[in-house]
């Protein structure tokens, strides 16, 4: 697989997900800098974790105007794919690459803690290192988390199957308790139309490597390698 | 124009400086000063910025090792760690700006630190913080503690440093003056260090960062005087972050220092751009002459006076070999930051301030820096209260009920309110995340780690300032030992009350005479430091806090323990002696309403000796977890662990017990640790330690889903960790 790591001023998990990349690929990816207009031949784009822009105006609004971000929405609509994590799920919505919108936590504070992920859509190239309904523990940092969209788009996203994580109990089961910051339907993460851009506010790269205490994020990043062996 | 103002008596009051100062000031400049080199003075020979009544005392604290690469005198202590690699860090109080504006306050207290370790040429990998607030009661508290940690985590959570530890402790005496201490560690190439004395005569001078701005101005002075009932005036004196800019600024001086472009660097911190170029220009023996016209500023119309005291944030300056602009340039325009040379070094000796194509000040740079005033305040110690008896002390009719009690005080309380708002993961190498003895943070590509702490107990200070300096340092120690890591320096930071009052001052004098016993016996150097005077409101002095924190390094991470029970069916050990030392005690100030008696004793020999038995027994693999007894003793210890792993315990009593059940349980005797160690293993590991001359008793076994004290009480894990988790949530309204 060729990944590439988009790098915005304010991104500060870009050099996590190039571990876990090259953990899983055998070679670093490309850190490609924001102000550049053209993409180099990649399988995978990710949009990293962080505060780029500083989150001000609105979080991922300013780094979605950056100039590389006409080449990720080209290289989406060819139909190649992008993983937007945290801030960079922000950014893929502020970009219209995914529906909805990111609002401010219900609890209004930052949270950072491990939460449970229950896998909704396992069929996906990112997700099929997975099995549908398998529950993971993978850690949320994010102030602005809050998963919003009309009710037509969250029917829609139901029903093609587009919904890829909901926040649960350890169990399995879902519970306002479980969800960190209240968004709608649990939603912890969704694709597009067509599948081949993926969303999440979870960062499954903090917890590839058992050192760091589990590796339910691990499956993920090798599941991509495989898709594009 | 700052030549028209006439210097009045009352202009010079106004600026801090007493009237022996200022005669001091005409002797130096030998005429009148401006308004501009008078501000200059000001700030130069405030408390803050020229330590003049800690001075003396600082000088005694030991701060050599083979391993210390830089001590204090730099902007952050350095030490090795091998391989080519060494921590570059340093705590620094920001209480006045944060009891007056709490998020904006504590946000730059992380950024000024931040600002100290990466100006060496480290990448800061781990921020951590000591607070204290007052009375949870007192109408201001919960409002301080919401801001303080929103700003801390805004700030850090930004930058994309983890805040991955810290400590929180509440008393009546900060009611009217909080502390907010952050510190900062990084990580850089020890033969990589970069230093502050400025060199070669036409090299240029320059800044980057942000732009200037009205913020700020004063704040140094500010920070060197106490709080009366107005203080919330002061608010225009606090600065405002923008830690995106910060995040800009790391990695563009990063990528500066790879080159070899700079001579010399320096945060803007307290003091702003007059004590970073008085800084540079006396530590390297030379002038400077800064041509203000070039300061890049945030609106029109300042004033030479405004540019010179602004603490605006996010600033550095800098000496570049010559040639070497058109390189820095690049990278700072590529970070999108301000990027000018506003001046060059000379070999007068002398700091000359153009603007406007005039002269506007001209001062001698040695006799400001190095001649500012050095005071030896007297100092008169209260007396230290008697130890009490044991057997003296209250019992409590339900020693569980106690222990339910004591886990939901403020102090003992689960903090997970705080550290969940903080991003304590970002960087993915924290391998020991908060709420353990110390955070454990990888060295980024290596197996090695390093454990980071911050620990004081302000009562203990309170009661006997010499004993409670040593605490402090030896529960650091501890604190890192209890991971498997090996101490190896600490930082300071030194909160104390009005010095001109002997009782304050006998409390800074005593704490640093214990700080130094301790760091002596524990070969544990004072690398870098900071000092915050004047905690006073109303002329009610805050408790005497020296907060340590404390670094040491683990060669193999796998090898490290956590406090957790890992497993039920392990037998449980207590090292080090117990007497029952309940003076200042948790369980007597929370449970019986007395803050009294002889703080617990340091005995810094079985210190050493207990943690280093304890220390081998972990690299040897035979403990599996461990935790030091400090706050609420062998009770809330051995609970804490019990609720972090979720595994219950069955404790045994010893037979014949010679202090009562109570003290026994809550004591807070000190060099103490509980470990786990498996069955077959104990016998050996308790014959060790007699053959060391380490006291080490079994107490207990892990296993199912209760506390038990045999013959005593037995209570649930669910409903300690009820008590212990909801207080904070509770408090501040969000449960």
């Amino acid at each position: 697989m060729k990944a590439g790591v988009i790098v915005f001023p304010g991104s500060n998990c870009d050099r996590d997900v190039m571990v876990a990349l090259e953990q899983a690929t055998g070679r670093p990816p490309a850190a490609i800098w924001h102000r550049e207009t053209v993409l180099p031949d990649l399988d995978l784009v990710v949009l990293p974790g962080g505060f780029s822009y500083g989150d001000y105006l609105r979080a991922g609004a300013m780094a979605a105007q950056s100039p590389i971000m006409r080449a990720v929405v080209a290289h989406a609509e060819a139909g190649r794919h992008v993983l937007g994590i945290c801030n960079g799920f922000q950014i893929a919505i502020e970009a219209g690459l995914l529906p909805g919108a990111l609002l401010r936590n219900a609890g209004l504070h930052f949270v950072c803690r491990d939460v449970w992920l229950r896998v909704e859509n396992a069929a996906t190239p990112f997700t099929r290192g997975y099995r549908g309904g398998d529950v993971i523990r993978v850690p949320v940092a994010h102030h602005d988390g809050n998963y919003f969209a009309d009710p037509e788009t969250l029917a829609r996203l139901r029903g093609e199957g587009r919904v890829a994580f909901r926040y649960c109990a350890a169990d399995g089961d879902a519970g306002e308790r479980a969800n960190p910051n209240g968004s709608a339907d649990d939603i912890a993460g969704i694709l597009n139309e067509r599948g081949n851009v993926l969303g999440l506010m979870p960062h499954p790269e903090r917890l590839a490597d058992p050192a760091l205490g589990g590796t339910d994020g691990r499956p993920m990043f090798t599941a991509l390698v495989e898709s594009f062996a | 124009m700052t030549a028209d103002i006439a210097i009045t008596p009352q202009i010079v009051a106004e600026h801090g400086l007493s009237e022996s100062e200022y005669d001091r000031v005409l002797e130096i400049m030998g005429r009148e000063p401006n308004l501009l080199e008078l501000g200059i003075f000001s700030v130069m020979w405030s408390e803050h910025c020229s330590y003049k009544s800690s001075k003396k005392w600082l000088k005694t604290l030991p701060t050599e090792a083979p391993w210390v690469i830089c001590g204090p005198g730099e902007n952050a202590g350095v030490v090795d760690l091998g391989d080519g690699q060494a921590a570059i860090f340093k705590m620094e109080s920001h209480n006045h700006p944060s009891f007056i504006e709490p998020y904006q306050g504590a946000a730059t207290g992380v950024g000024g630190i931040l600002r100290d370790v990466f100006t060496m040429g480290a990448r800061p990998i781990a921020n951590m913080n000591a607070l204290r607030f007052g009375s949870p009661a007192h109408p201001k508290t919960r409002h301080l503690v919401a801001g303080v940690v929103a700003g801390i985590g805004g700030y850090g959570n930004c930058v994309g440093v983890p805040t991955v530890g810290g400590e929180c402790n509440f008393h009546p005496a900060y009611d009217g003056n909080i502390l907010v201490n952050a510190m900062t560690v990084g990580l850089a190439d020890s033969s990589r260090i970069f230093y502050s004395a400025a060199a070669g005569v036409g090299n240029p001078v320059i800044y980057v960062g942000s732009k200037t701005g009205r913020d700020g101005i004063h704040g140094a002075t500010m920070a060197s005087a106490e709080f009366d009932d107005d203080s919330e005036e002061k608010r225009p004196t606090v600065q405002v972050g923008d830690p995106f800019t910060e995040k800009l600024l790391i990695e563009a001086c990063l990528e500066l220092m790879a080159t070899d472009a700079i001579v010399a660097i320096q945060d803007m911190g307290a003091a702003g751009l007059t004590s970073s170029s008085f800084e540079m220009a006396s530590k390297g023996e030379v002038g400077i002459e800064l041509d203000l016209d070039r300061v890049p500023v945030r609106e029109d119309g300042m004033t030479p006076y405004e540019m010179m005291l602004s603490e605006s944030q996010e600033r550095m300056l800098m000496v570049l070999r010559p040639g070497a602009e058109d390189t820095a340039r690049a990278i700072f325009e590529k970070w999108e930051l301000d990027f000018a040379v506003i001046g060059r070094v000379t070999d007068s000796g002398r700091m000359v301030l153009r603007f406007g194509g005039a002269v506007v000040g001209d001062l001698p740079v040695a006799p400001l820096a190095d001649a500012a005033p050095e005071y030896d305040r007297p100092h008169e110690a209260a007396p230290v209260p008697a130890r009490l008896d044991p057997a003296a002390t209250p019992a409590s009719d339900d020693l569980g009920e106690a222990l339910v009690r004591l886990l939901g005080t403020p102090d003992l309380a689960s903090k997970r309110w705080i550290w969940e708002q903080y991003d304590h993961m970002v960087g993915a190498d924290t391998i020991g995340r908060p709420g353990g003895d110390a955070a454990l943070v990888r060295l980024h590509g290596t197996r090695k780690a390093l454990a980071i702490t911050t620990d004081c107990t302000p009562r203990y200070c309170q009661a006997d300032a010499r004993t409670g300096g040593a605490q402090a340092v030896a529960e650091t120690w501890r604190n890192i030992t209890a991971t498997g890591a090996r101490p190896l320096a600490i930082t300071d930071c030194m909160n104390f009350g009005n010095p001109e009052r002997p009782e304050i001052m006998a409390q800074f004098v005593g704490a640093i005479a214990g700080m130094g016993e301790a760091c002596r016996a524990l070969d544990y150097p004072v690398v870098s430091g900071n000092v915050s005077l004047y905690n006073e409101t109303n002329g009610k002095a805050i408790l005497p806090t020296p907060a340590i924190g404390g670094i040491g390094l683990i060669a193999d991470c796998d090898k490290a323990v956590s406090i957790a029970f890992p497993a039920e069916g392990l037998d449980v050990l207590l090292i080090g002696d117990t007497r029952g030392e309940l003076g200042q005690s948790l369980y007597l100030r929370e449970l019986h309403g007395k803050e009294e008696g002889a703080p617990p004793a340091v005995d810094l020999t079985a210190e050493r000796r207990n943690g280093d038995f304890v220390r081998d027994a972990i690299h040897d693999g035979i403990v599996s977890a461990c935790h030091d007894l400090s706050d609420g003793g062998l009770a809330v210890g051995i609970a804490e662990m019990a609720l972090a792993g979720n595994i219950g315990v069955d404790i045994t009593v010893p037979e014949g017990l010679a202090i009562p059940l109570h003290a026994w349980l809550f004591g807070e005797d000190q060099a103490r640790y509980l470990v786990t160690v498996a069955t077959p293993q104990s016998a050996g590991i308790l014959a060790a330690a007699a053959a060391a001359n380490v006291p080490a008793i079994s107490v207990g076994r892990t296993g199912g889903s209760d506390l038990t004290v045999r013959n005593g009480f037995t209570i649930s894990l669910a409903t300690l960790r009820e008590a212990r988790e909801s207080w904070l949530p509770t408090y501040m309204g969000t449960a």
